[in-house]
């Protein structure tokens, strides 16, 4: 193995809690604290960073953090070019291929949210109150292309993230039968796992399949409890190279393979686009992806010990279930029915933290902290012997994955 | 002029040069689908070059406005003021277009009737002299 090879040797995080409570420091603070608390964990100095990276249209750009956190020298600022939390790995991958590649040495790649600051995401940053002075309506000018494809889809109420997902999984459902009680297992079963993490939003708060089912419909078939949770909060992961990783405070994640991207003809997925192929619809749209990880790994689904899995929305986990070859396609519902996904006899332990649906919504950059600390053995659910962890980004967006093995 | 599906503090339509003449022929209430002048291929929304031979040359061929239902959603929560719930967002697959669907709402129909593969015809509501917007009820057998 090269001395070059990319490692995670740190993680950290701010304390997370529901959207709109974190308001006595700023976002781009909490930032800073993820990231100092990370390399603090790696036994690193701010002195050795030389490299930020982020996704998601991050506000807390990477050039006033690095003069705010005292950098020697930026080096590599670098931010992924897809929406949502559908870059998180590939801003990993992106750190990776800098200190391989002798851009940096040391990359820090973090989120941190306080929606209360800014928007609650829920709320698709549109207002429920009555304009004053209510203007008829007209087309406007849309000046980026995302907004030109929202034009075909907000004229018509989706706007929300909720029934945007629901979508997919309602075609999922009509073509395989795949149930609502079904999803609703998968929120109990990240829960369960929420309960023994200190960290968990809705660690205190137990949810069984008969809360699940009598939940208010969001946007049909997302029951609220189908969504995931809207938090502030902020984390980060401190990557460099083996060679460098060899004197370090904790024993080194390895970055064994990663992959970003979307099949053709995606766009930003079904949330604008409904001419995605028909047999691409109802996925996550990972599938190719998940080809090219395993091939180049060498690893299969079967080698997989634990995952954390992106999970927006129960929906979205189940197809990528079928997306990265853990079950057969329209299989997922039966697969998360069968315990598969439990810590506690499960064939596939999945988001041994919570989750975003109990842990925090930090774009899924805590699922990467997650899969360093189930390899690690730090886990509040901890797999017993786990040396292979799979851990994905937002899918039924242009999404990337992380494959982590222990060291 | 029809009913007013959502009230008019729904953020307004967002159009640019390449989508622009959708929304004028909408206005006319033509509803019509981009196809490629080279290879005849279809497509939605409507973009500078076509996917399958990129070619930059296009001309919009106007459908009949039948088509099914390809998936939808059943949406309970408000996202403008005073807006009646829930109401229906469907992907359409729009009957002699190539195989395009486009996004849309269902009207007039009750919520627990609305099934995958329904199908259904084209509805407009006129949002102001300049602006259509093209929603599918039931089709009458």
């Amino acid at each position: 193995m090269s001395a070059s090879r990319a490692q995670i040797v740190g993680v950290g995080e701010s304390t997370y809690t529901r959207w709109g409570k974190i308001g006595d420091i700023t976002e781009h603070a909490l930032a800073c604290q993820a990231i100092q608390r990370a390399v603090e964990d790696a036994g690193l100095s701010m002195d050795d960073v030389d490299g930020l990276a982020s996704f998601a249209e991050d506000r807390n750009e990477a050039i006033f953090l690095a003069a705010e956190l005292g950098l020697p020298a930026l080096r590599f600022g670098n931010m992924v070019w897809m929406p949502g939390g559908g870059g998180g790995c590939a801003a990993v991958s992106n750190a990776a291929m800098a200190v391989e590649t002798g851009q940096a040495e040391v990359v820090v790649v973090y989120r941190s949210l306080c929606q209360g600051q800014f928007y609650r995401f829920g709320s698709a940053g549109v207002s429920t109150e009555a304009p004053a002075e209510p203007a008829p309506p007209s087309l406007q000018q849309a000046n980026s292309l995302l907004l030109a494809s929202m034009g075909f889809a907000m004229p018509y109420g989706l706007l929300m993230a909720a029934a945007a997902y629901a979508l997919p999984t309602r075609r999922h459902m009509h073509l395989y039968g795949t149930t609502s009680e079904q999803l609703g297992m998968l929120a109990v079963t990240f829960r369960e796992h929420a309960s023994r993490n200190p960290r968990a939003v809705m660690g205190g708060r137990p949810l069984s399949l008969e809360d699940h089912q009598a939940s208010p419909m969001i946007a049909d078939p997302h029951r609220l409890f189908d969504c995931c949770l809207e938090s502030d909060g902020a984390c980060a992961v401190v990557v460099t190279t083996r060679e460098r990783a060899r004197d370090l405070a904790k024993p080194a994640v390895e970055i064994l393979a990663s992959e970003q991207g979307a099949p053709k003809g995606y766009g930003f997925g079904p949330f604008t686009n409904a001419n995605i192929a028909d047999e691409l619809y109802a996925t996550g749209g990972c599938e190719e992806m998940a080809g090219r990880l395993w091939a180049k790994s060498g690893l299969g689904p079967t080698d997989v010990d634990v995952a954390q899995l992106y999970d927006h929305f129960t929906g979205c986990v189940l197809m990528q279930l079928e997306d990265y070859g853990f079950c057969e396609r329209g299989e997922g519902g039966p697969f998360i029915e069968s315990g598969a996904l439990a810590w506690e006899g499960g064939s596939l332990p999945t988001n041994t933290h919570g989750g975003s649906l109990s842990e925090a919504y930090i774009h899924g950059l805590n699922h990467v902290v997650e899969g360093v600390r189930s390899l690690r053995g730090e886990s509040t659910s901890p797999v017993e012997g786990a040396e292979v962890c799979l851990v994905t980004s937002a899918a039924c967006v242009p999404s990337s994955v992380v494959l982590l093995g222990k060291t | 002029m029809s009913e007013r599906y959502f009230p008019d503090s729904m953020p307004p339509p967002l159009a640019d040069a390449t989508t622009l003449p959708w929304w004028e022929a909408a206005a006319e209430h033509r509803l019509v689908v981009q196809r490629c002048a080279d290879c005849q291929a279809t497509r939605l929304p409507p973009s500078p070059v076509c996917a399958e031979c990129r070619s930059p040359e296009f001309d919009w061929k106007e459908v009949s406005g039948g088509g099914s239902v390809y998936t939808f959603t059943i949406v309970h929560r408000p996202i403008a003021a005073d807006q009646s719930l829930p109401f229906v967002i469907a992907v359409i697959a729009l009957d002699d277009s190539g195989g395009v669907r486009m996004i849309s709402n269902l009207v007039g129909v009750e919520c627990e009737e609305v099934e995958v593969g329904m199908a259904v015809e084209l509805v407009w509501e006129d949002m102001s002299e300049e602006l259509a917007l093209p929603r599918f009820r039931p089709r009458k057998s």
